[in-house]
């Protein structure tokens, strides 16, 4: 390895990028454009689910219960009907995502203090507004359990008997805010979108334009060259993940309960094994559109679709969920997830930084096997 | 002293034998010439000398070094031009010439003596901050020709390099050659034009991947009694047939 052919070959493909105002804009814009569309634009919160109700018991205490839903900025209570061809005719013409039946016996199972069955239909067409709204139904029903067992407490003359504070907490994500989920999930699609965008084009690129053939005729070496073209893309995705990084912290406010240093390292990993699967396409198309198709489709996509960022995977069919495995996006944001909500650290994330370090050890072997300096 | 040495080197693609158990020897310090019409196989057995296509069968050596077995040591003795301008067109004339001193790891202090008599003696000079895809034909070619000359290569293989090169151009660029022949550099050169031809040491005449003939023009112009090259190499293509 000598370094001043690495740093030629570095500086070289600076320069390029910068000339070529496309690959500037998809360096340096279009990770910016991605934070703000999901950030602000998609945001995946749910306000206002509209609710169709069926009370069956008719008493004080189920209106009571129905209060909670009516008072709550989530819920829109669309309709009180009274069969379930009607509940299902809501949800049928989409009038209503979910369907709440209150049995009869509902206020005579909270008076003797038993637990009373209340069901939940959701339209489950749409998992992720159905996973969401599922959450806050899940909230107010707990904040009504508190209400009830303080009610019954100070009944019985006991007050503040006790001192803990039941107010329900929903765990890692307390508002709810899906911009605390999408964040650290964006992070991995621009770093992925580096990868199936730019460094895929970087090898297949020299060989369409004959300045392969010029290139190879000298006596640098493959690795060189390899790692010449690694590194810029390297640079441009670190710097990206810092943008990301800021922008989750100072304009959409996400909590960050983790260790910055250790969230960085593992970035550096998957920006890694991506761009060697990016090059690798490179070297295998000879040819830049193909080698960015090939990149997208398997870098891209399955980082958007099959990592858990936006469909949940225990959603998914059985047969895709395996899939699921081999993608190191999914291995990725769920280590992103625990650094950023939970504040975990490398006791509990290892197995995955392990994957994710072994993905990359694989691509670059085979993207350096795989480049030859001969013409085929 | 020879440089360059093939024996039965062949190559095919698929069923099409683009080099035919090509044998050539060129001495050192030669100009020599590899004539043909397009598709004869001049491009393939360029490639093939400068180490960077597979033969499929057959030997060869270049100053030394066998160009399968050693193409990457072979490398650091030559220069190669490809036909298609091999340069950086969104670099400008100066970073072509800097990047490829940086490849051939020519020290700083060379490197400025060399790149301003490289400029001087192709006329790039005015140029330097241009980017190389807005230069006409003939400058583009003395820009390749000055990146492959950065790093003083022994032999040096240029693949048509004075294709569609206006005359005035084509002939500072001859001057150059002519000025690299004194430093004993082996030339080996493509063409089809064989007005260029005349200008060699020896010429070797490719036709459907096969060395026809091989000999200095005068030689060959006497065999077949003829006042050209053209009108001898037309008269050997259509005996080969
Ligand atoms: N990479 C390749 N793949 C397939 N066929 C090729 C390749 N390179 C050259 N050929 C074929 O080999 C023959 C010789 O080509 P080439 O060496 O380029 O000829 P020339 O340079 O004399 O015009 C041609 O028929 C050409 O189509
Ligand atoms: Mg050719």
């Amino acid at each position: 390895m000598n370094l001043n052919r690495i740093r030629a070959i570095i500086k070289k493909e600076f320069i390029q990028i910068i000339r070529d105002y496309r690959s500037l804009a998809l360096a340096l814009i279009n990770p910016v454009i991605l934070l703000c569309m999901f950030g602000f634009a998609l945001s995946l919160d749910v306000n206002n689910v509209p609710l169709a109700i069926w009370n069956q018991d008719k008493s004080q205490i189920s209106t009571d219960f129905i209060m909670n839903f009516e008072n709550s900025r989530y819920f829109n209570v669309v309709g009180y009907l009274d069969s379930y061809d009607k509940l299902q005719n809501y949800i049928d013409r989409k009038k209503a995502v979910m369907a709440m039946i209150i049995p009869k016996d509902f206020s005579k199972f909270i008076q003797s203090n038993q637990s009373a069955p209340v069901q939940l239909l959701v339209d489950g067409s749409d998992a992720n507004t159905a996973t969401i709204a599922m959450g806050y139904v899940n909230a107010v029903v707990a904040g009504y359990n508190v209400k009830l067992i303080e009610d019954s407490t100070s009944k019985l003359g006991i007050q503040n008997l006790s001192p803990i504070d039941l107010r329900p907490r929903v765990w890692f994500n307390e508002d709810f805010k899906s911009r605390n989920y999408i964040i650290p999930g964006i992070i991995a699609m621009i770093i992925m979108m580096i990868a199936a965008q730019l460094s895929s084009l970087t090898i297949a690129r020299e060989w369409e334009r004959g300045t392969m053939e010029q290139l190879i005729s000298t006596p640098i070496r493959r690795g060189e060259i390899i790692l010449g073209k690694f590194i810029p893309y390297f640079i441009i995705g670190f710097f990206d993940v810092l943008i990301a990084i800021s922008m989750g912290q100072f304009v959409f406010h996400v909590p960050f309960r983790g260790n910055l240093v250790l969230l960085l390292i593992v970035s550096s990993i998957f920006l890694t094994g991506g761009l060697a699967q990016g090059i690798y396409f490179s070297i295998v198309a000879k040819n830049q559109r193909l080698a960015t198709q090939m990149a997208v489709l398997t870098t891209f996509l399955p980082t958007f679709i099959l990592s858990g960022f936006v469909f949940p995977i225990y959603n998914m069919p059985k047969v895709i969920q395996i899939i699921t495995y081999v993608v190191p996006a999914r291995y990725f944001i769920t280590i992103l997830r625990g650094i950023y909500l939970k504040g975990v650290g490398l006791n509990i994330l290892w197995i995955q930084i392990l994957f994710l370090l072994l993905f990359a050890l694989f691509m670059i072997t085979l993207a350096g096997r795989k480049f030859k300096k001969k013409i085929t | 002293m020879i440089t360059v040495k093939t024996q039965n080197l062949t190559r095919k693609f698929a069923s099409l034998i683009a080099v035919n158990n090509l044998n050539l020897e060129i001495e050192e310090g030669e100009i020599f010439g590899l004539v043909g019409p397009d598709g004869a196989g001049k491009t393939t057995t360029m490639r093939l000398l400068a180490g960077i296509l597979e033969p499929t069968s057959g030997e060869g050596w270049v100053y030394g070094k066998h160009i399968s077995k050693e193409s990457e040591a072979l490398k650091d003795n030559i220069a190669y031009m490809s036909q298609r301008f091999g340069l950086y067109e969104d670099l400008t004339v100066m970073e072509n010439l800097n990047f490829y001193a940086d490849i051939y790891n020519v020290s700083l202090k060379e490197r400025t003596q060399r790149i301003e008599r490289l400029m001087s003696f192709s006329g790039l000079s005015p140029f330097t901050n241009r980017l190389a895809r807005y230069l006409s034909g003939g400058m583009k070619q003395k820009l390749g020709l000055a990146c492959a000359l950065i790093h003083t290569p022994k032999v040096l293989f240029l693949d048509e390099p004075t294709n569609g090169v206006d005359p005035v151009s084509r002939r500072d660029f001859w001057q150059i050659l002519y000025q690299l022949l004194k430093e004993k550099v082996t030339i080996i050169f493509s063409t089809s034009y064989l007005d260029e031809a005349e200008r060699c040491k020896r010429v070797g005449l490719i036709h459907k991947g096969q060395l026809l003939k091989c000999d200095v023009p005068a030689n060959i112009k006497r065999e077949r009694n003829v006042d050209t090259l053209e009108a001898a190499f037309i008269s050997i293509i259509n005996e080969s047939h």
